[in-house]
């Protein structure tokens, strides 16, 4: 009875994986690694042609690639989005985390929602809108900053502009993702814990060190992770709101490597792009792994 | 209510009104004259509401076939992704398989790298495979979900296993157990998985963009992102167009949102 049942049991299970599993090994898997292999060749338009056109090249893109200022102004300014990016996105979740969470708060599911709202948002859509947003003349942001006599600021044309201006609206569109996390993690935060710290006389401030940062701690780590990774990977954004300019300031790696690879049939170089983000982003989030644990001990 | 309730809700509330601000201009903005929205300061409300931008989207930007394109490819992205995902996230928490604890290592392991990574060899692949410039080659990357896959599993561990055994008892093949005794209880997390594929599909753009070069085939983001490179200076009709785009996702969401929700905290728990 016990062996015909486990025999059974062996085949249901690889049969319903199968196909899922097939699926991951050919339309990911593959490619993940034919990526390695593709970025060593001179993969280019005549190669697509025929095939013999296709040479190993060793090392040569990524040395290409290092000496290229274009790659460099990418690179570096895929950087800036993640060093400013992050800790704004951040900071924007956990603050409106805060203000969902609060105790003396009324009808907190239409604000959780409304806030969460952006991000299911078409990502083209709104940032066409927010393209009309930015308008230095009739854009409702330098309207507002109009109240505050400040601007009007030239936020799509100018390339010290161009940075914050795509990093307000990816903010915008996703701080309600990680203020749900947050808020995942602050029902975690023992309620008797922070009346009796309120009891003890405790402050705002002491209490939010003491007792809640400890419990989001874990969170902040996720979140922190998450964004960096999909900040190096904004792509959209600048394709929609500045087609990469002004004066490429708002080029981002995955923007370079799109072009190189789809716009100039530069498939070689393009993987080694692709390659070089993906080390990126693993070595962001090692870097922060250990930093966490170290601080941890 | 109380002093602080107010000043607590008050302040949720303008925090509500700037975040919902963008998407309540572009409907507004979607209904004024040609030309009307943009003067400074910037009209908020329509002087006379018209349907104009909306009548010349389908009628000379051809915006019917798109979306059309849109709602075949998501609907059937949703469809293939439970297919593919739903029998293999129960098979890797219910059954017991040689191979079973190495694929779970190797799909934790494949979850950690980035999409775009394969980007450029997926699509050689597809050209080599006659699917570039077709809804198939659009739909591949979605048969590969393994958020998917957990998301099941993660679901399926909270099934008893009682409940499996006594219908093997009874004669039931595990085919049989999967489609009428688990299935069943898995709607919710069903639910809220094709809501996420469905979701998902229609918001992506950059591979829909790599992938299809016949305008015909475009999605509702790559035909918007084309007409907004084009006729950047109809702002009214933009925003009709992204009304168009956006509006049918984000009331999905809003009916469905508890089942989004709860899976956007399982799915983030789990990494």
């Amino acid at each position: 009875m016990i062996v015909p049942q486990r025999a059974a049991e062996t085949r249901a299970g690889w049969l319903m994986s199968a196909p899922a599993l097939a699926a991951i090994f050919l339309f990911f898997l593959v490619p993940a690694f034919a990526s390695l292999f593709l970025s060593l060749t001179d993969f280019d338009i005549y190669a697509l042609a025929d095939l013999r056109n296709l040479r190993f090249i060793g090392l040569r893109n990524y040395a290409d690639l290092l000496h290229n200022p274009l790659f460099w102004n990418a690179f570096l300014n895929s950087a800036r989005y993640v060093l400013f990016g992050t800790p704004l996105v951040v900071g924007m979740s956990f603050a409106a985390a805060l203000l969902i969470n609060h105790r003396y708060l009324r009808w907190r599911p239409v604000w959780r929602v409304i806030l969460f709202a952006p991000y299911v948002t078409t990502l083209v859509a709104t940032a066409v809108v927010w393209r009309y947003l930015f308008n230095t003349e009739y854009g409702l942001v330098n309207w507002m900053l109009g109240w505050v006599a400040l601007g009007p600021i030239d936020w799509l044309g100018s390339p010290t502009a161009s940075t914050p201006a795509i990093l307000l609206f990816v903010a915008w569109k996703t701080f309600g993702y990680n203020m749900i996390i947050f808020l995942a993690a602050l029902q975690l935060v023992p309620r008797e814990l922070d009346e009796a710290a309120r009891l003890d006389g405790a402050g705002r401030i002491g209490r939010l060190r003491h007792v809640i940062l400890p419990a989001v701690a874990p969170a902040f780590l996720l979140v922190t992770v998450l964004t960096i990774a999909s900040m190096f990977q904004l792509f959209a954004e600048p394709y929609v709101m500045t087609e990469g300019g002004p004066a490429q300031s708002t080029v981002t790696i995955l923007y370079f490597m799109y072009e190189e690879g789809f716009k100039w049939w530069n498939l070689g170089s393009g993987a080694a792009v692709a390659v070089l983000l993906f080390l990126c982003i693993c070595a962001v989030t090692l870097v922060e792994l250990l930093l966490v644990r170290r601080n941890l001990r | 209510m109380k002093p602080r309730e107010m000043l607590v809700t008050g302040l949720a509330a303008c925090v509500a009104l700037f975040t919902a601000l963008p998407l309540l201009w572009m409907v507004s903005a979607s209904f004024m004259q040609p030309g009307e929205a943009a003067h400074a300061p910037p009209p908020l409300l329509p002087s006379s509401p018209t349907l104009a931008n909306y009548a010349q989207l389908f009628r000379n930007y051809g915006i019917g076939t798109y979306l059309f394109n849109s709602l075949v490819i998501s609907t059937l992205a949703t469809l293939l992704a439970l297919i593919f995902t739903v029998p293999a996230g129960y098979a890797l928490a219910k059954l017991r398989f040689s191979g079973r604890v190495t694929i779970q290592w190797m799909l934790v392991v494949a979850i950690l790298v980035p999409g775009q990574i394969g980007m450029l060899p997926l699509f050689l692949e597809l050209k080599f495979l006659g699917l570039v410039n077709s809804y198939a080659g659009v739909l591949v990357p979605w048969l590969a979900g393994i958020f998917g896959i957990f998301l099941v599993r993660q679901y399926c561990l909270a099934i008893p296993q009682e409940m499996i055994e006594a219908a093997r008892l009874d004669g039931a093949s595990e085919f049989a157990i999967l489609r009428h005794i688990i299935l069943p209880t898995l709607a919710p997390i069903l639910v809220t998985l094709a809501l996420f594929v469905f979701l998902g599909c229609w918001n992506d753009f950059l591979w829909p963009l790599i992938i299809l070069s016949d305008q015909d085939l475009y999605t509702l983001p790559v035909a918007l992102a084309a007409f907004s490179r084009e006729h950047a200076e109809d702002l009214e009709v933009m925003m009709a167009g992204s009304v168009i785009t956006t509006l049918p996702v984000l009331l999905l969401f809003l009916v469905l949102q508890r089942f989004y929700l709860d899976g956007l905290l399982s799915g983030s728990v789990k990494q």
